[in-house]
């Protein structure tokens, strides 16, 4: 993997070639580029698109099959799944995004101080993360949001704090090693600060591998976020939310009214799909040794 | 004597390591209870409260001293095994903890047991036959495996079984009203049945037990059967494999008796992290069955605000983990010969 320094230019355009050559050699990235094209696109223009109006009811139309005028059927109240489906992809992506963000930054921060100037941060922020890490994941994210309250800013924030542990932890491993690296010091030489020097010389090194983290990432928040609507934590029941419509509609699915459940479903595995390809694909850009 | 015995040394290292996790376990909890929205002490006395005996609650539960010494005061509690009351069931948490544990603990494990003797031989066949249908197999499960929301492989397991076949019992619980539930001896429905040589309740109760932990166990076994795979792989191309064969060993010799055992020391270091997400997994695998564990326990708790309950259950939920890993830790001294020695 090459460093990249302000004067790496001509190599980073190798890295695009790279790209290019790494596209042709595995169409499955480029289709789960084309997959998540088509999350983002649901989620900009997904609600001024959809036939219905998510919320709106129709009792008289209520737990119809799929049919041509409703793609994926309607639910117990006579609203469009396909609708609701396609509306809550917004939420839902928004949800993950914000919460990977928020670990991103937390983790990148703490996780520079850590790995740069090592000493006593670095053993209690080690310490901090075993500790988060000791706990069932989920389990504590459920513990978080029952302890700051009932909220979709809290499932955001609940996801944040336990996904943070493996940002901190690869930023600490990255910065750790290049601390003493040829050009950090020639950067300090030149009369840079520490920070400095961290932000612009041995931050960006980091990113690659970051990447690869985020887009694993996402998937696993949005399972994690609609496990947790799933048991009746942060939205509330009329807002259209994939887990929240899979759990409305499991109380369907004995009596054999399948799509209510389904489809919401199915979606969901399609975006944590996604990010999963595109991380896996990704890891083939930023790593060719590791692939498996 | 402790010195002259390195394994034993190791071992006790390990148990020493984990005292400091369960501090901050501990800490964190204690933090999560006292970080409850708004006042604590006009939550527990309830909501026809007066100003006095909010003021009586928090000096009854001693919220007006400083976090320090709540802090004690938590621990305290903690030692004796009280986790608080329960508002909804009226009863101690500790108590409603205890009784229902046995019924997730059954789930789990029956569950993890399930994922490991798929996904570990999935796994080494799909490294000794890469390119063939096993490989292709083994990646179209581990991908699906990783990407399948729990509680959506649940719904979709009953509506394929229960409602479509009709072979599986309707998912409400642990055994179905016709049978009755047998003695406590462990709590864990099968052994107990079998114990009784009650062989109909047995068989009932494993009916009730087969979605649920299969819907569990397709979960966990994704991240097992790819790290088993890998690592099948790493030990297959190293140096002493190509000796071992040169040396003119039989092709089972050289796959089980050096591959395999050196493959499974990262495979059972990964059971750490599939635990993790196999706790977490089976809140909602029990909220989807209706399975009358601490998972759902906890669920209930938190449609009804009962804190407590779910700090609770927070708490035991990281320490059964802590114990879990412990164990795990403990199987890769037993394993893995070498360790005891390094940790001189």
């Amino acid at each position: 993997m090459s460093d990249l320094t302000p004067t790496d230019l001509p190599r980073r355009h190798g890295t695009l070639d790279h790209v290019f050559y790494v596209l042709r050699a595995n169409p499955v990235t480029l289709i789960a580029f084309g997959m998540f094209a088509f999350l983002i696109l649901s989620a900009l223009f997904g609600p001024a698109l959809v036939p219905y109006d998510p919320l709106a009811t129709n009792a008289g139309n209520a737990l119809q099959p799929p049919s041509w005028s409703h793609w994926f059927g309607t639910d117990q109240i006579g609203r469009d799944v396909f609708s609701r489906v396609i509306v809550a992809t917004r939420l839902d992506l928004t949800i993950s995004v914000a919460a990977v963000a928020i670990s991103f930054v937390v983790g990148s921060i703490l996780g520079c101080i850590a790995g740069y100037w090592g000493g006593w941060p670095d053993v209690i922020l080690n310490r901090f993360l075993d500790t988060i890490m000791a706990f069932p994941l989920f389990v504590l994210a459920m513990g978080i949001v029952a302890a700051l309250g009932n909220s979709v800013e809290n499932i955001i924030y609940a996801t944040a704090i336990i996904n943070m542990p493996f940002y901190a932890r690869l930023v600490r491993a990255e910065v750790n090693i290049r601390r003493d690296a040829g050009f950090v010091r020639a950067a300090k030489l030149a009369g840079s600060s520490d920070l400095r020097v961290l932000a612009t010389q041995i931050f960006p090194n980091a990113l690659p591998p970051m990447m690869v983290q985020v887009s694993l990432n996402l998937g696993w928040a949005i399972l994690n976020a609609a496990g947790l609507s799933f048991i009746g934590l942060g939205v509330s029941p009329p807002i259209a939310e994939w887990g929240i419509m899979v759990a409305e509609g499991a109380n369907f699915i004995v009596s054999g009214e399948w799509w209510l459940a389904v489809f919401p479903g199915l979606w969901l595995m399609f975006a944590v799909f996604t990010f999963n390809l595109l991380g896996d694909g990704l890891r083939d850009i930023v790593d060719p040794r590791k692939r498996t | 004597m402790l010195a002259s015995s390195p394994r034993l040394r190791a071992v006790l290292m390990r148990l020493a390591q984990a005292i400091p996790v369960v501090i901050g376990v501990v800490v964190i909890s204690f933090l999560l209870t006292r970080a409850l929205p708004g006042d604590p002490a006009v939550y527990f006395a309830g909501v026809a409260a007066d100003e006095a005996s909010i003021e009586q609650t928090r000096v009854a539960m001693g919220l007006d001293k400083p976090l320090p010494v709540q802090f004690v005061h938590y621990v305290g509690d903690l030692l004796q095994g009280d986790l608080g009351q329960s508002l909804s069931s009226g009863r101690p948490v500790a108590t409603d903890l205890a009784n229902r544990l046995p019924a997730s603990l059954e789930l789990t494990l029956t569950a993890l047991i399930l994922a490991v003797i798929t996904a570990v031989p999935l796994g080494v066949l799909a490294a000794t036959r890469p390119g063939t249908w096993v490989d292709h197999l083994c990646r179209v499960v581990v991908t699906a495996g990783v990407s399948l929301p729990t509680f959506f492989t649940g719904i979709l397991l009953i509506y394929i079984f229960y409602y479509l076949a009709g072979i599986a019992p309707s998912p409400l619980g642990r055994l179905d009203f016709i049978y009755l539930s047998p003695d406590h001896v462990t709590g864990f429905y099968l052994i107990d049945a079998a114990l009784m040589g009650d062989w109909e309740t047995w068989r009932g109760a494993a009916k009730q037990l087969v979605l649920p932990a299969a819907t569990l166990a397709l979960f966990t076994l994704a991240p097992i059967a790819r790290m088993t795979r890998a690592a099948m792989l790493t030990a297959l191309s190293s140096d002493f494999i190509r000796t071992a064969r040169a040396a003119g060993l039989s092709k089972s010799v050289v796959l089980y008796r050096y591959a395999f055992r050196n493959a499974l020391l990262p495979v059972v270091t990964t059971l750490g992290m599939v635990f993790s997400f196999a706790l977490g997994a089976n809140v909602l695998v029990e909220k989807v069955f209706a399975w009358p564990g601490i998972g759902s326990y906890a669920v209930e708790a938190l449609v009804v605000s009962d804190y407590a309950a779910v700090q609770g259950f927070v708490l035991v939920m990281a320490l059964l983990f802590v114990v879990l890993n412990l164990v795990i830790d403990l199987l890769y001294t037993a394993i893995d010969p070498r360790i005891g020695f390094e940790a001189r």
